[in-house]
């Protein structure tokens, strides 16, 4: 009897400890998580107005939503634009950076410096400067004239080859957008090839050379051992791929809400833009991860 | 059967014509994919360092090198008086070291709450620690900018519990000083910070129990046990994660913007720098000319080489450890 208080003391102790050691988190998220949250929800159904004494809410019902959506101009176009935009490169995001992994993964002469490369845009792709890169066309005509450079752009020629057979023409006007902006890709993939390259690396060597006894080639080993090994990965970069695609500063949604608030002092318009579109972004996401975590497959 | 014992000292031709053919068929398959893989790797390569290279190329030329159609890549007229320019706009001194202070303190605020954060969710059991764990996941998830509007009335009309209300009558505004970030970094809720714990977490949970069983036999306390026998192991994960957000600390717009209006940091230099161009070619010509597009958008690609240098170094030197220690932390979810 005893013996059972004891332990039960030793874990009520454990569970203060953990307590304390989360104490950061917990203060944290309420003050500057869930309050702000709530308070900008609050504000997105108001009219804020903004004095020296303070601020004031007058509750005004869904009138910014019907602001966004009926009255102002660009936004529903925006929207659409912007999902779009999201779902095509997050999934070329998602392929490109496996088939990076996958390759840097093998042994071959100068990884080290492939790596050290293909981190780089997790430098040169934060914060300010994607937006500052976007719109440089000086830079943007010496990447066109390097182009030419070579003769005729062999992608070009295809293109045209392709387009002029007239097969399925949106379908392949949309992977040449995709072929034209792997830049862009390449850029925002750097942390996923980095998750991806660690789910390869805790893959044990002793499945792939039982699959090879038993004569599975490469190709097959690689659907049998090695996606369905790294597919729990799947939803966690996919998830961080939207996510991160949201707050880039070269996305036209997270601008208008910026100038909404800073230069307009909307802050009741903006917080109720903001809404909409995290709300569009969780719906995907939540359908997404429901239809990956279905396929996802989990070893012990 | 002299044959299979020396077939080491055969010729290719002869191993090939006793395989059949296949030696041959298997060796130039070989070769072929290796050319494929090569190209494909250099092109890669060549992908993400072009933009790079452009912009060390453009920042070498005058202005003038920009509006001849006769130059590419290489500048006619070889100048670094471009540097020289964009520091001088940028402040670049003033600017370096407050970007040197916010992101170094910021970092390191920001490590020792996710290190205590992701050590507690790792190793201990306590109530809620799900309902805990899925509100790190919704910090992750939840973009900045939704509460961005809400957070930056809260900082401008700061008032803990209606305190200085009481005492001064009137609020104080917090907006345009280090402080509120660095309160928001304590309470990890800064840049990126559930990703910081996630990594932390992860790490943590893959020490075996029996080390900390032994330091606890041994008469270590819980938090001795943390900072003696736990924190030294977890050095790499830890180094990677103060890299990571002083990197994007360092480029960062959108909290720098948000908080500090009146700190000069390189981000938000750069982002305005072309602006203190036209401002300056206004200054020194009297109001007569501007300052053209082309010549905006040089100085912003010598902005960004300056601004970006410092912290590739960084990354040189870190490099290893970078992607080695992530790969330790066999991120699982």
């Amino acid at each position: 009897m005893s013996k059972k208080t004891k332990q039960k003391n030793l874990a009520k102790k454990r569970a203060v400890s953990g307590y304390l050691f989360i104490l950061p988190f917990i203060l944290g998220f309420l003050f500057f998580m869930v309050k702000p949250f709530f308070q900008s929800l609050y504000m997105s159904f108001c009219t804020v107005d903004i004095s020296a004494q303070g601020v004031k809410y007058i509750f005004a019902g869904l009138d910014n939503y019907k602001r966004a959506f009926l009255i102002d101009p660009e936004f529903n176009q925006m929207l659409t634009d912007e999902v779009w935009r999201m779902v095509i490169n997050s999934i070329s995001t998602i392929i490109f950076s496996i088939f990076v992994a996958l390759m840097l993964n093998t042994q071959f002469k100068g990884r080290a410096f492939v790596r050290a490369v293909f981190f780089l845009p997790v430098i040169f792709s934060s914060g300010i400067i994607v937006g500052l890169d976007a719109n440089n066309a000086l830079l943007s005509s010496m990447a066109k004239s390097a182009e030419a450079s070579t003769g005729s752009s062999v992608t070009a020629v295809l293109e045209q080859i392709l387009t002029s057979a007239n097969v399925g023409s949106k379908f392949m006007d949309t992977i040449f957008d995709i072929v034209n902006r792997v830049y862009d890709i390449a850029s925002a993939s750097g942390i996923q090839i980095i998750i991806f390259l660690s789910a390869l690396q805790t893959i044990p060597q002793s499945m792939y050379e039982a699959a090879d006894i038993e004569g599975c080639t490469k190709w097959e080993s690689l659907w049998k051992i090695t996606m369905p090994m790294i597919s729990s990965m799947f939803l966690v970069n996919w998830i961080y791929t939207i996510v991160d695609f949201f707050t880039k500063t070269d996305n036209q949604i997270m601008n208008k809400i910026k100038t909404q608030m800073t230069t307009y002092m909307a802050y009741d318009f903006s917080s109720a833009l903001a809404w909409i579109y995290f709300a569009v972004v969780m719906v995907m996401v939540g359908v997404s991860a429901l239809i990956i975590s279905k396929v996802v497959y989990y070893y012990e | 059967m002299s044959k299979t014992a020396n077939s080491n000292t055969l010729t290719f031709k002869e191993r090939n014509r006793l395989s059949g053919g296949y030696l041959l068929r298997k060796k130039t398959l070989g070769v072929i994919i290796n050319i494929c893989f090569f190209l494909l790797m250099f092109g890669l390569c060549f992908l993400i360092l072009q933009p790079i290279l452009n912009k060390i190329s453009l920042s070498l030329m005058t202005e003038s090198d920009l509006y001849d159609s006769t130059i590419n890549l290489l500048p006619r007229h070889f100048t670094i008086s471009n540097f020289g320019l964009a520091a001088q706009l940028m402040e670049y001194r003033v600017a370096f070291r407050n970007s040197l202070l916010v992101s170094g303190g910021v970092s390191l605020v920001q490590l020792i709450a996710c290190t205590l954060v992701g050590y507690g969710f790792a190793r201990f059991d306590f109530p809620l620690k799900k309902f805990w764990f899925f509100c790190v996941i919704l910090v992750i998830v939840i973009p900045p900018q939704t509460i961005s509007s809400a957070l930056y009335l809260h900082f401008y009309y700061y008032d803990f519990m209606g305190l200085f209300k009481a005492i001064k009558g009137s609020t104080i505004n917090l907006r345009g000083s280090m402080l509120p970030y660095f309160l928001m970094s304590a309470g990890c809720m800064g840049l990126k910070d559930g990703l910081y714990i996630f990594l932390i977490r992860q790490y943590f949970r893959g020490v075996p129990k029996e080390l900390e069983e032994a330091a606890y036999v041994d008469g270590c306390g819980t938090l001795s046990t943390f900072i003696r026998i736990m924190l030294p192991d977890a050095k790499p994960i830890l180094v990677s994660c103060f890299l990571f957000s002083f990197v994007w600390q360092w480029t960062d717009s959108f909290y720098t913007n948000l908080f500090m209006g009146r700190v000069k940091v390189l981000s938000r230099e750069l982002g305005s720098l072309a602006d203190s161009l036209s401002y300056y070619v206004q200054r020194i010509s009297g109001g007569s000319s501007q300052a053209s597009v082309g010549y905006m958008q040089q100085i912003n690609a010598v902005g960004v080489l300056m601004v970006v240098t410092p912290i590739i170094l960084l990354y040189l030197v870190a490099q290893r450890g970078f992607v080695e220690s992530l790969s330790q932390t066999g991120i699982k979810m």
